[in-house]
């Protein structure tokens, strides 16, 4: 139970499965308050399977997720739409809702949760995108910016509800390495403001480098976590090769690392 | 490397003690007079043979043509355990070799034709019918759940989203759901008069017209004519969401896409297709009235007297019912096989083809047990 109450998000001996197709297995993890996480493997390997395991869109074959000890997957469906409001999810293309134009798209979460005025609303969604460096395009559609627009603008509307978990999937993809790291430094500075714990699915090694304080290594070839911790320890401890191979950009097969005594 | 004058190819393989020196020579250019690899497998046929080695010195210009020749040459080696050597290869071509060679084919990622029996098709066809049955009634068990919500005023619904609609489906549709509805009303009055005459009865075609655009031409056809346009809309509105992951965004938001996106859509249509379907029926009036006044010599004054009459409060009501009706189905179909969209370009096309056949399906197979059930009843 003490174990519960210190972690503030633990998987536990999860298995994920499309109908009799297993994806991965016995996942087992325990992310802390204030932590950035980063799920990371090879391309295909489940990570954003277990993302969508974690926001309540897939539901386990086996396991759950316990968010600060209640088992995520056994509430009732009241009390798992609660939870969801504390969270917010940046999604790989951002997922902003394309009929709506940027504020609308923030301030329809607010004006659904909360008693602010419309007024009041449009001066928090102008808020959250200034924070996201977005300030003036208010009025654009989804369709009228670019890109990593999209997916700061995607970042400013998970962090409409000012949420306790934010979770992303692959931020970094399709940016340029500016806009990549310029988000990277954004993750540590809301990390620091707001005490949110994050999630982070990527595998920009210069990304998890950067910003990973915790992290899991899903395999595919074995179908289930391979290590689990901090990147930058296990790139100088962990005797498993797959894990080396990923961290080093396969180089470490070149540079075996002598396994810790 | 300049071949002004481009040497046919040749590909040649001659016995050497134990191994298979394979020349190969000319510029690989002339695709339709390339010589096959029939020459280094007749020399491996002769058996005893322990490596095979190429002779490359008189190669000019080449491209994918050799290259294939050479995998299909090596394949051969591996099948007969012979040991294949590539050193005496121009370098660029034996790198593409070991490049092409460096990862072995995935076998198991091969797809396999597979051919499922008789039975199984039958049970898998079986289960999918069961399923998508199973599908269509629990969404439409969270309709009338979410409409109960709407009336207790708990549901998460945006009355502009329904005003957007309901002028996307009335208002903007009442070009086509008028023209289409004139023309009906023409061609009832067309072939009701050329009958009816028959009998000189050719007054009654006022009677012909009015009963059955109010009864059930006038909300069939908008019906139709909806599912065509706004039900397609909404299939493939709903199913583009669903490919950009706005559906899965609404739901990490804790917002119900069924009460956020199919709810408005719903009620637009139940408040707009009775409407339309007033519209239609006096547009397919005033077509019969057309044809009767123009061309079948019936006074206006006595045509528009037979119509008055014709009607029956119920008929017309039942007309007006029907298409609310249809107005849930429309929205239901279109809604129903957006949500369950794939997560491809392909699937949206499928999903909306899907929201119109279901729909039109629907509508007409409903209007029948109505009419069964009204013809009982004696309405």
């Amino acid at each position: 139970m003490n174990a519960e109450r210190a972690s503030k998000i633990e998987i536990r001996d999860l298995t994920m499965a499309y109908g009799s197709f297993v994806v991965m297995r016995d996942i087992n993890a325990q992310i802390k308050r204030g932590e950035i996480f980063i799920i990371m493997g090879g391309s295909g390997c489940g990570k954003s399977t277990l993302l969508r395991h974690m926001i309540g869109l897939k539901q386990p074959a086996k396991g759950d997720i316990f968010y600060e000890g209640t088992p995520f997957w056994q509430m009732e469906d009241e009390a798992r739409q609660e939870k969801l409001r504390s969270f917010g999810v940046l999604f790989q293309g951002g997922a902003l809702w394309s009929s709506m134009t940027l504020a609308e798209n923030i301030g329809l979460v607010l004006g659904e949760y909360t008693d602010f005025s419309t007024a009041e609303i449009r001066d928090i969604a102008r808020l959250k995108l200034a924070l996201v460096g977005l300030k003036g395009f208010e009025d654009y559609y989804p369709a009228e910016i670019s890109g990593g627009m999209c997916k700061r603008a995607g970042l400013a509307r998970a962090l409409a509800l000012d949420p306790d978990v934010l979770f992303f999937d692959e931020p970094s993809a399709g940016l340029d390495p500016i806009s990549s790291r310029n988000l990277d430094q954004l993750i540590l500075q809301l990390r620091d403001s707001l005490g949110a714990t994050f999630v982070v699915v990527t595998h920009e090694l210069a990304s998890i480098f950067t910003i990973a304080d915790n992290s899991v290594f899903l395999d595919p070839n074995t179908r289930t976590m391979r290590a689990s911790g901090n990147p930058r320890e296990m790139l100088k401890h962990s005797a498993d090769p797959a894990v080396q191979q990923f961290l080093t950009r396969g180089e470490a097969a070149a540079h075996p690392v002598a396994p810790p005594s | 490397m300049s071949h002004p004058e481009p040497t046919p190819a040749r590909l040649t393989a001659r016995r050497k003690a134990d191994a298979v020196v394979v020349e190969i020579a000319g510029d690989w250019l002339d695709r339709a007079r390339l010589p096959d690899v029939s020459a280094v497998e007749k020399e491996l046929a002769g058996g005893g043979v322990k490596a095979l080695e190429f002779e490359a010195k008189d190669l000019g210009r080449w491209d994918s043509a050799l290259l294939v020749r050479i995998l299909a040459i090596s394949d051969l080696c591996a099948r007969g355990e012979i040991t294949l050597r590539t050193t005496t290869l121009p370098g660029g071509l034996a790198k593409l070799i070991t490049l092409s060679q460096a990862v072995p084919e995935t076998t198991d990622a091969a797809r396999k034709e597979a051919a499922p029996s008789f039975l199984q098709r039958v049970g898998e066809s079986g289960l999918e019918t069961w399923t998508g049955g199973a599908a269509m009634l629990s969404f439409l068990g969270e309709s009338v759940l979410s409409v109960l919500k709407l009336a207790r005023g708990q549901a998460q619904f945006r009355w502009r989203d329904m005003f957007e609609v309901m002028q996307a489906c009335g208002p903007q549709a009442l070009g086509i759901v008028g023209l289409i509805n004139f023309l009906i009303g023409l061609i009832l009055a067309f072939v009701g008069a050329t009958e009816l005459a028959r009998f000189g009865a050719s007054i009654f075609t006022a009677d012909l017209v009015a009963v059955a655009t109010v009864r059930e031409m006038g909300c069939i056809m908008t019906g139709i004519i909806l599912c065509g346009r706004t039900g397609a809309a909404f299939a493939a509105q709903l199913g583009t969401m669903k490919v950009n992951q706005e559906i899965e965004a609404f739901q990490t938001f804790g917002i119900s896409p069924f009460e956020f996106l199919v709810l408005p859509r719903m009620m637009a249509l139940i408040l707009m297709m009775p409407l339309l379907c007033i519209f239609a029926d006096l547009i397919a009036i005033s077509g019969g009235f057309m044809v009767s006044t123009l061309m079948l010599d019936i006074a206006p004054q006595i045509y528009l007297t037979r119509t008055v009459e014709s009607i029956s409060l119920a008929g017309f009501l039942l007309g007006i019912f029907k298409g609310s009706y249809f107005g849930v189905i429309i929205a239901l179909t279109g809604c129903l096989r957006g949500m369950q969209c794939g997560s491809n370009a392909a699937s949206v096309g499928l999903a909306t083809t899907s929201a119109v056949v279901t729909g039109i399906t629907w509508i007409i197979a409903s209007d029948g047990i109505f009419a069964v059930i009204c013809s009982a009843l004696n309405i």
